[in-house]
C-alpha cells in the first residue's frame, strides 16, 4: 500500500489543460501543410510526382491530406519553396473536398451537423472498429483513454458493442476481408449514428492505394460524417476533432 | 556444406550462387538443420522470369545463416509432419501459389485471397464470397463440451481475428486462431512492377504501425544492399535509437495493459503515460510518434541535431527512475504474481519446436536475440542483455520486457554519447537495383525476429518481396499457451505476447 502511495505521489496530476489552455506540438511535429501558390511549376510538378501518395495537386496547387501520409518527403524535396508542414494539430473536416487544402480548413465546429450536437455533445459512445489497419491509428486512439488525454471527462467514451454506440470509428483502409464486418458493425449501431474515418486509410487506402484487396474508401460504403487525417492522427487531432464537431 | 550457401545479413548475392537441388536432396538438407538446432527464418516460394515455381529456405543455426533453392511442382510431400516449425509457412505457400503439401496435418487457409497463379484453390474456397469461408475449426465433442466464437470485432480497440475455444467447464482444451481480417496484399504491393519505388519505404512502414521502424529498417537495408548506398555511422545509431525508442514504447504500455488485464490499475495509468512520453521522443526525431517517415533507404530522412540530442537525454533521465519505480511496484504486488506465474505457459520443448522469437521465445529458454546474433546498424558497438526468467508463463514474458526496457534505457545514452553526424538523406523516384539478386535482412524489433527478403529479375526488378514479422511464428506459441487454462486467463496471456495481426495478415 505504501508503494501505491508513494508513487501516486512521484506520478504526480498528468492530465493536459487542453482544451482549456492551448497545447502546443514539438515543432518537427508535421500538422497541416501550406502549398505555396507561387512555387515555379516545374519545380512543384517535380515534388508532386516524387509524392509517394500522388497527393499533391499542381493544377489547383492543392494537397489531399486525405492521401497525403505527412512523410514530409515534398518539404524537404522543394526546400520548402512547394509545401511546408505547419506543427497545427487541428485537421478534422466534415467532408472529403475540405480535405484538399492549400493551407485552411473550414471551421469543424461550424459544418458539424447540428442534430449530432444535440444528441451527443453530453454523452458519445463510439464502437471502433480496425478494418485493415496498421495498428498505429488504432494505438494512438487508445492512448485518449490513458491519464494525459483522459477523454472520459468530455463524456465520450469507446465501448465493447455497437448496440451501447452511437457510431463508428473506423480506421484501416477496409480490407475486402473486413468489408462484411464493418457494414454489419454499422447495422447494429442503432440510428441516428455517425461514422468517423480515422486516418489517411479509410479516406483514401493510405500506403496501400491501389490494392485490389482493399476497398479503400469508406464513404463509397457507408457515408462519413467526419474526417480526421494523418498517418495515423495525432491523439490530438482526434480529440480536437471529437470535441469541435460534437461539444 | 554444398548445399547451403553461406549468407550474410543485408548482404546481396547473386541469385545464380543459391542452390538449386533437386527437391528430395533440398528436403533433406533443410530438413537436417531445422530439425536439430536450426530455425526457420523465410521460406516462400516465387515465380521466376519462366514462370518456373520455386522455393527458397533461409534458415538460422548458432551463429551462421543460410539460403538454399529448389523448383517446386504443384504437390510435395510436407516438411511439417518432420518438423513443425513449417506449419504455417507450407500453408501460406499453399495459399500464395496453390501448391499442395501432401500429409501436411494442418492444412487451413492463413488470409483468404485467391493464389497468384489461377491454381484451383487448395482449400475449395469460393473467394467472391465474403470470409471466413471454407474454414473447418477444430472441435471436440461432448455434453460436456461447449465452444466460445470470439471475433472479428473484439470488445475494444484492437484489430481483428477470430479465436475459437473449445472448453470444457472454464478450462479450455483447445483454441484455434483464425486471421486474414486485416491481409491488404501489402507483398503485392510491394512488388507491383512499373510502381514508383518511393511507395516503398511508405507502405514498409504500415506492415505493422507499431513495429515501424523494424520494419522500415529491413526495408531499407534490403534496398541498400541491392541498389549499392552506403548509410553513414551517425545515421546507424540514430536508426538504432529509433528501434530502441520503440521497443521503450511498446514494452512499458504493454506492461501498464498487463497491469490492467489483473485489474491492479496504478501501474496501467502510470504506464499508459510514460508510453506516450517515448512515443514524443520518437516525434522528436521523426515527426511521427511512431518513427514514421525517419528511416529511408541510404539513411534518415532529418536531421538529429545536439537539441534532438539533449531532449532525449533530459527526457530519458527524467522518465528513468519513476520506470523502475513503477516496475517494483507491479513485480512486488502479490495479487499481480498469483496471476502473472503459472499462466499461460510455453515450456522449452514446445517454444523450440514451434521456432517462437523475441520475447516470447527468450522467456522460454531460446535465447536469440538477433540484435546479438545478426547485428545491423550500431548495435555492434553496445551490449545487450540475456534475461534468465525462462519459465515461459505470463510472469517470464513480463519480466524480460521489464528487464530489455532496463537496458534499451541505458543503451540510449550510451549511443547519444557517440558522435553523430548524420547527413539527412533525399529519397530519389527510383533506384537501380543489382540485377538477378538476393538479399535477405534481419532485425530484432520489440516483438522479435523480423525479416524481409526481396529477388530482383534480369532487369533489377522486384521479382519477390518477402515479409515476415515475428508474429507469423509467435500466434501458435498463444494457441499454445491456453491449454488447460481457464478462458478467463485469455486477455492476460494474449496481452502478455501481444501479436500484431496485419503483421501476419500483411
Amino acid at each position: 500500500m505504501l508503494s501505491v502511495i508513494q508513487n501516486r505521489r512521484e506520478q504526480g496530476y498528468r492530465t493536459t489543460p487542453y482544451p482549456k489552455e492551448p497545447i502546443n506540438l514539438y515543432s518537427r511535429y508535421r500538422g497541416l501543410p501550406t502549398v505555396h501558390q507561387d512555387c515555379d511549376k516545374a519545380l512543384a510538378r517535380q515534388c508532386a510526382e516524387a509524392c509517394p501518395q500522388q497527393a499533391i495537386d499542381v493544377e489547383r496547387m492543392v494537397i489531399d491530406i486525405g492521401r497525403c501520409t505527412f512523410c514530409g518527403q515534398c518539404e524537404i524535396q522543394s526546400q520548402g519553396k512547394l509545401v511546408t508542414f505547419s506543427n497545427n494539430f487541428e485537421l478534422g473536416a466534415s467532408s472529403r473536398e475540405a480535405l484538399f487544402t492549400s493551407g485552411t480548413l473550414p471551421a469543424l465546429a461550424e459544418h458539424s451537423k447540428q442534430h449530432f450536437k444535440s444528441l451527443f455533445g453530453r454523452s458519445l459512445q463510439l464502437r471502433q472498429i480496425s478494418a485493415g489497419g496498421c495498428n498505429s491509428c488504432e494505438a494512438d486512439t487508445n492512448v485518449l483513454g490513458t491519464p494525459f488525454f483522459d477523454l472520459q471527462r468530455f463524456g465520450i467514451d469507446f465501448v465493447a458493442s455497437p448496440r451501447h454506440a452511437d457510431g463508428i470509428h473506423v480506421t484501416g483502409p477496409i480490407s475486402n476481408n473486413m468489408k462484411a464486418a464493418v457494414l454489419s458493425t454499422y447495422e447494429a449501431v442503432p440510428a441516428p449514428k455517425v461514422v468517423i474515418a480515422s486516418g489517411c486509410c479509410p479516406i483514401s487506402g493510405g500506403p496501400f492505394w491501389g490494392s485490389k484487396d482493399i476497398v479503400g474508401d469508406l464513404n463509397s460504403l457507408i457515408p462519413v460524417d467526419l474526417y480526421i487525417p494523418g498517418c495515423p492522427p495525432h491523439p490530438m487531432t482526434t480529440l480536437h476533432a471529437l470535441l469541435q464537431f460534437f461539444k | 556444406m554444398d548445399n547451403l550457401l553461406q549468407i550474410q545479413n543485408g548482404q546481396a548475392v547473386s541469385r545464380a550462387d543459391i542452390p538449386d537441388l533437386d527437391f528430395p536432396l533440398f528436403q533433406q538438407t533443410v530438413l537436417d538443420v531445422t530439425r536439430h538446432s536450426g530455425f526457420v527464418v523465410q521460406f516462400f516460394a516465387y515465380e521466376d522470369e519462366q514462370s518456373t515455381l520455386k522455393l527458397i529456405a533461409v534458415l538460422r543455426s548458432g551463429q551462421m545463416l543460410y539460403v538454399t533453392g529448389c523448383s517446386l511442382a504443384d504437390e510435395y510431400p510436407s516438411f511439417t509432419p518432420h518438423c513443425e516449425k513449417f506449419h504455417m509457412f507450407e500453408r501460406e505457400i499453399a495459399e500464395q501459389f496453390g501448391v499442395r503439401p501432401t500429409d501436411h496435418p494442418w492444412l487451413k487457409m492463413v488470409r483468404y485471397h485467391e493464389n497468384c497463379r489461377g491454381k484451383e484453390d487448395i482449400f475449395g474456397n469460393d473467394y467472391s464470397q465474403d470470409i471466413p469461408g471454407n474454414y473447418p475449426y477444430f472441435t471436440v465433442d461432448g455434453e460436456a463440451i461447449h465452444e466460445v466464437a470470439v471475433g472479428p470485432v473484439h470488445a475494444g480497440i484492437i484489430e481483428p481475428g477470430h479465436f475459437r475455444f473449445q472448453c470444457a467447464g472454464e478450462k479450455v482444451f483447445s483454441l484455434e486462431i483464425q486471421l486474414g481480417y486485416q491481409h491488404r496484399g501489402a507483398e503485392k504491393l510491394l512488388e507491383q512492377a512499373g510502381q514508383p519505388l518511393n511507395r516503398l519505404p511508405v507502405i514498409a512502414e504500415s506492415i505493422a504501425g507499431d513495429t515501424a521502424i523494424g520494419h522500415s529498417l529491413c526495408h531499407s537495408q534490403a534496398i541498400e544492399a541491392l541498389a549499392g548506398l552506403t548509410v553513414n555511422d551517425g545515421a546507424k545509431i540514430v536508426r538504432t535509437i529509433a528501434l530502441e525508442l520503440e521497443r521503450i514504447a511498446n514494452h512499458i504500455g504493454d506492461l501498464g495493459a498487463l497491469s490492467g488485464d489483473v485489474a491492479f490499475n496504478p501501474p496501467m495509468a502510470y504506464f499508459g503515460r510514460i508510453r506516450g512520453e517515448f512515443l514524443n521522443l520518437t516525434l522528436t526525431m521523426a515527426g511521427n510518434r511512431f518513427g514514421k517517415g525517419l528511416v529511408r533507404p541510404g539513411g534518415i530522412a532529418f536531421p538529429v541535431l545536439a537539441e534532438h540530442r539533449q531532449i532525449l537525454r533530459n527526457k530519458i533521465a527524467d522518465e528513468t527512475p519513476g520506470i523502475a519505480h513503477v516496475c517494483e511496484l507491479l513485480f512486488s504486488a502479490h495479487t499481480v504474481l498469483a496471476r502473472f506465474e503459472q499462466t499461460g505457459t510455453v515450456p522449452r520443448h514446445i517454444a523450440e519446436k514451434l521456432g517462437l522469437v523475441g520475447y516470447a521465445g527468450r522467456a522460454s529458454g531460446l535465447p536469440y536475440d538477433a540484435r546479438i546474433t545478426f547485428p545491423t546498424e550500431a548495435y555492434n558497438q553496445v551490449t545487450i542483455n540475456n534475461n534468465k526468467k525462462t519459465v515461459g508463463d505470463v510472469f517470464s514474458r513480463a519480466s524480460v520486457r521489464r528487464e530489455e526496457v532496463k537496458r534499451s534505457l541505458q543503451i540510449i545514452p550510451e549511443l547519444l554519447a557517440k558522435e553523430i553526424n548524420a547527413e539527412p538523406v533525399a529519397v530519389p523516384a527510383s533506384y537501380s537495383l543489382a540485377p538477378d539478386s538476393f538479399v535477405v535482412t534481419i532485425n530484432e524489433a520489440w516483438r522479435g525476429e523480423v525479416s524481409h527478403c526481396l529477388l530482383t529479375d534480369k532487369d533489377g526488378s522486384i521479382l519477390r518481396y518477402k515479409i515476415k514479422d515475428p508474429s507469423f511464428h509467435n500466434w501458435t506459441g498463444l494457441a499454445m499457451s491456453l491449454r488447460n487454462q481457464g478462458i478467463s486467463d485469455f486477455p492476460l496471456c494474449n496481452k502478455s505476447f501481444n501479436l500484431s495481426y496485419c503483421g501476419f495478415d500483411l
